[in-house]
């Protein structure tokens, strides 16, 4: 695997305007994503977790400038896209894709496949219309359908199905990065993992690079290579799969990791419940966002933002109970826990 | 016979399945309701009237044989003649041609304007929805009637004047109607997806916004033409439509309302064509509603 960056993203900020009274006086700002910064190999999963409302899809959307962000940079194969123009934007889209949460919605339901599947070259002028549905037939068979789906509706597939139409049109002009949210979470279990093998298959084949979005800790250990979650707008830690599965470091992260069901009736379970409910991303907490519901509160997490450093070799939190130690002491103290 | 007939069955199920498209499956729907294939008949009916007619009764409508004049139905004047000895059902028959004309043309200049403003409000929102969305307010505003007849009195009284006046008296219940319509679509997920795509606005509005905006509007563009019939003849009886001796339908109640007493087939004739068209076109509506209201399917 190559270790290039094949996307960068530099404090990304999206403040909503909260709106009130007559002539639209703006009077606060909703933090949907408060000063995120990540990257994403290239030919790698980049997941990215949390619960609703914490700003993972706004942040997905932002990479492809869906939503425009009120800050920041977004670097991919070495173009700023925040500073391109809407027209050269369009352009660029060829190269990241998208993956929709809802089958249901994210197809024209006036459409045939046929359509839905050429569109993409249609608008990117590639092929001519001979080979684009020699192409659109064969995309088809790679996501497990047969050619003869072309000429059906969106109604006539089933939610799984539909998914994989939504996955072939995503790898039509064949792109280098697919931004996926939530792909299975519309879809039953036992065909979540059809498609997440699917995805896995293609990433292989087409040497993909996948930015992951989901709020299943359990589908995304099984398909990303590093895991960042998120809280509140802030990314709280980020690290390779297996590290932060092992050794979660931010109790935001352990109580999510506590709260995945383990298959054995024997398993003593050490749940650690959060208290309240996630707060008003209008009126965000004081200091780190997560203070009002964190088990290892202390003074300071109050007053000061805590910032995302990286503690071990790729393997970045960001909270206050590690800032001040090394790596050794977490070390000992969690041996004497 | 009876061995055959799952068979047959079975097939045509197979083919529908595979061509059933979103406007197929409205059509089967469509036909499964009585009252509007019942509609649609009337409709069709008229329709063929305004086409064909004309050419079967084509001997002077505006003949004045002042010998004949306000026969009472017979077999030689089916339907009776009227204050100047003309035939009542030929003229009946050449009005349908104007009423049609004028219902189609007024509601698809209302359709195109209406659409075109609606989309524009809808997609691209702010002060250009706010623009529209106002000036559509205070058109409603007016009694559709009244602001008829002021246009006519700007444009001068004649039926293409008439037919404008009523265009342009529906635009805002259509751009109002496409507006909320696209208000909702452009949150759909695939509205999403093809700007991810990298689609062009105008490429997205016409090949996603549009098609799946339409169906409220053929509907309620099938019960506008219904109205537009009815206003042209309000119209034409106010004497600001057609103008003598134009056989429209309006005009022709105008011109017998003092014979009501004495020869009231003079009145019930024209008055029962355009019943019957607007019912034709009413029922024809609600039928195409339910078929094509995503709210009343399952």
């Amino acid at each position: 695997m190559t270790t290039k960056p094949l996307l960068k993203v530099e404090n990304l900020k999206k403040y909503f305007p909260v709106k009130k009274g007559l002539l639209g006086k703006t009077v606060g700002y909703v933090k949907a994503v408060d000063d995120v910064s990540f990257y994403v190999n290239e030919g790698e999963t980049l997941g990215i977790v949390g619960e609703s409302g914490c700003g993972k899809s706004t942040t997905g959307r932002m990479l492809m400038r869906l939503l425009e962000p009120t800050e920041g940079k977004v670097e991919f194969d070495g173009k700023d896209l925040t500073s391109l123009t809407s027209e050269e934007m369009r352009k660029t889209r060829r190269d990241i894709q998208m993956v929709f949460q809802d089958p249901y919605a994210s197809l024209n339901p006036r459409h045939t496949i046929e359509k839905i599947l050429e569109e993409p070259l249609v608008v990117h002028g590639i092929d001519n219309s001979k080979e684009r549905k020699k192409k659109v037939r064969e995309f088809l068979e790679i996501v497990g359908l047969s050619a003869y789906h072309a000429k059906r509706y969106p109604h006539q597939f089933s939610g799984g199905q539909r998914q994989r139409i939504g996955i072939a049109r995503a790898l039509m002009t064949n792109p280098k990065l697919i931004i996926a949210d939530e792909p299975v979470s519309a879809l039953d279990v036992s065909i979540q993992s059809q498609v997440l093998n699917l995805m896995q298959d293609l990433q292989k084949d087409f040497n993909l690079t996948y930015i992951f979005i989901a709020h299943d800790l359990g589908v995304v250990r099984h398909i990303s290579d590093r895991v960042g979650v998120m809280y509140l707008g802030k990314m709280v830690e980020i690290a390779e799969s297996e590290q932060l599965y092992a050794q979660p470091l931010h109790p935001y992260t352990k109580a999510l990791l506590s709260a995945v069901p383990v298959p054995d009736p024997n398993h003593q379970k050490e749940q650690i419940l959060l208290e309240g409910d996630i707060p008003n991303p209008a009126n965000p907490p004081s200091g780190c966002t997560f203070h009002t519901r964190c088990p290892a509160k202390m003074d300071i997490c109050m007053k000061a933002i805590p910032k995302l450093f990286e503690q071990y070799s790729g393997h970045s939190v960001a909270c206050h109970l590690y800032s001040e130690l090394s790596g050794n002491d977490i070390k000992q103290m969690e041996g004497s826990l | 016979m009876t061995e055959l007939a799952p068979k047959i069955d079975g097939i045509t199920k197979e083919k529908v399945i595979k061509t059933s498209g979103p406007w197929r499956e409205a059509w089967n729907g469509f036909r499964k309701s009585k009252v509007a294939v019942v509609g649609a008949g009337i409709v069709l009916f008229f329709i063929l009237l305004a086409i064909f007619g004309p050419l079967i009764a084509k001997e002077g409508i505006n003949d004045q044989v002042l010998g004949d004049r306000l026969l009472p139905p017979s077999a030689e004047f089916w339907l009776g003649t009227d204050d100047l000895g003309r035939d009542i059902l030929s003229r009946i028959i050449h009005g349908a041609r104007i009423s049609l004309w004028v219902g189609f043309f007024s509601v698809i200049g209302s359709v195109v304007v209406g659409s075109a403003l609606g989309i524009i409000a809808g997609y691209y929102g702010r002060w250009v929805d706010t623009i529209i969305s106002r000036v559509f307010d205070i058109m409603l505003a007016f009694p559709s009637i009244l602001l008829a007849i002021a246009i006519i009195s700007v444009l001068g009284p004649n039926l293409q004047n008439a037919l404008i006046a009523i265009a342009i008296i529906n635009v805002p219940n259509f751009g109002r109607l496409i507006r909320s319509k696209v208000l909702s679509i452009k949150e759909d997920e695939y509205i999403t997806a093809a700007k991810g795509i990298g689609m062009k606005d105008a490429r997205i509005l016409i090949s996603h916004i549009l098609p799946n905006s339409m169906a409220p509007v053929i509907v309620q563009g099938t019960l506008a033409i219904a109205t537009a019939i009815l206003e042209a003849a309000a119209l034409g009886f106010l004497g600001l439509g057609a103008q003598a001796p134009m056989p429209e339908w309006g005009k022709m109640l105008a011109d017998s309302k003092n014979y009501l007493q004495s020869a009231p087939w003079t009145m019930i004739f024209p008055g029962m064509a355009i019943m019957l068209t607007v019912l034709g076109f009413n029922l024809m509506g609600d039928g195409l509603r339910d078929a094509l209201d995503p709210r009343m399917k399952n």
